[in-house]
């Protein structure tokens, strides 16, 4: 098991842009295809990752236990019920951040890939510390960006650094597509979003208010096998992470009402 | 152009502003991904002595006008050689006038 292990980075630069999101529904999502599954919280300012899974009540131990010996690695990981393939070692708090080197991060992973067919670690924002410190286990890296100004503009700044510590490969993820926006070229389209970082895209994640919905709930939208639009993607993306040959969602084909199709033929090129 | 492209330009309409957003982000990135700091003299003295080296197996150079720099200008950053060329070494001399080229 340990050396065909993937350890993978979800990181973005820019706060926000949906890591820990991404994060939950793709573990959840490749812990359902059978794969065994650990997703690591390497978010220790501002931990979320717990809340997304539901998971938040059944904490016991953290990944500051397992360091400081208090406790064993498989009495920090929490188990999902409806998803046993899948566990969480969550963040401890906040105060690890004043004494975490990049060496700790790396023991944390490495005994997780060890176990582990898939290690996800959840990336705080930002691109000090707490970046470099959830890079040094990883061995590649999945960069979620928005297609928007700012959100690719630090997306770049993450992928330099990456760059320079030889994590390969590094994929890109584009969330909160809006297909009537792209169509009506009032957004980047995913074409000039992955040729400006001129990364392999793994995947988008159409805009999708169930998103918030499932997030209230605790239940990522992978688990609860909801056909709904970002559903489909997060599959997608897992399906293609684990190299499934299917092709990347196409967001000019998903609306499929009046407006959508009128917004398509504003688009005909008439000359 | 587009229906769409027709109808804003017939209403007086801004165009789309994916455009836009597009080339701010090239030009942005274009300045963000040279790191100045990066370059140390030392790197570019380095850099210099190995172009040279390479330019010196063609063609014989003035070595007293050569300039290496680099120049930022509408937020790009180049790579500027001035190599003056005394002579390329089949033997046919060729005078390259140093001044025009600064
Ligand atoms: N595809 C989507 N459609 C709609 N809302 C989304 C989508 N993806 C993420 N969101 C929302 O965006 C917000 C930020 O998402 P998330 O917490 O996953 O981002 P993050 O990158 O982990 O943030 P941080 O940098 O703070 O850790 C959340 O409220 C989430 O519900
Ligand atoms: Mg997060």
């Amino acid at each position: 098991m340990a050396n065909k292990s993937r350890t993978i980075l979800i990181c973005s630069g820019k706060g926000g842009v949906g890591k820990t999101t991404l994060t939950a529904n793709l573990g959840i999502a490749l812990a359902h295809s059978g794969a065994t599954t650990a997703v690591l919280d390497a978010d220790f300012g501002l931990r979320n990752l717990d809340l997304l899974l539901g998971l938040e009540n059944r904490i016991i131990y953290t990944a500051q236990d397992v360091l400081d010996s208090n406790c064993r690695l498989e009495q920090a990981l929490v188990r999902h019920k409806q998803e046993p393939n899948l566990a969480l070692l969550p963040a401890g708090d906040p105060r690890m951040l004043d004494w975490m080197k990049p060496e700790d991060m790396k023991k944390i992973s490495d005994l997780l890939s060890e176990k582990f067919d898939y290690v996800l670690v959840d990336c705080p924002a930002g691109v000090e510390d707490g970046f470099k410190n959830a890079l040094a286990g990883c061995k590649e890296a999945i960069v979620v960006t928005n297609p928007e100004l700012s959100a690719v503009r630090d997306a770049d700044r993450v992928v330099g650094i990456l760059n320079t510590c030889d994590v390969k490969p590094i994929q890109l993820v584009i969330n909160r597509v809006r297909p009537n926006m792209m169509a009506n070229q009032e957004m980047l389209s995913i074409e000039d979003v992955r040729s400006i970082l001129s990364l392999p895209l793994l995947g988008i994640v159409l805009e999708d208010e169930q998103v918030i919905i499932s997030t209230n709930r605790g239940e990522p939208l992978t688990l609860t096998g909801k056909d709904s639009p970002a559903s489909k993607c997060y599959l997608n993306i897992s399906q293609r992470l684990s190299g499934a040959d299917v092709p990347i969602i196409d967001p000019s084909k998903e609306g499929k009402s009046f407006k959508d199709k009128f917004i398509r033929l504003m688009q005909t090129k008439i000359f | 152009m587009t229906l769409r492209d027709l109808i804003n330009k017939l209403l007086g309409r801004q165009p789309a502003s994916a455009n836009t957003a597009r080339e701010r982000l090239q030009l942005v990135l274009a300045h963000d991904r040279v790191d100045m700091s990066t370059l140390t003299t030392d790197l570019l003295d380095k850099m210099r002595k190995e172009i040279l080296d390479v330019v010196a197996k063609y063609v014989e150079i003035d070595f007293e006008e050569v300039a290496v720099s680099l120049e930022t200008e509408d937020r790009m950053t180049a790579l500027v050689a001035n190599l003056p060329i005394k002579r390329t070494l089949s033997g046919e001399i060729k005078f390259k006038d140093s001044e025009k080229n600064n």
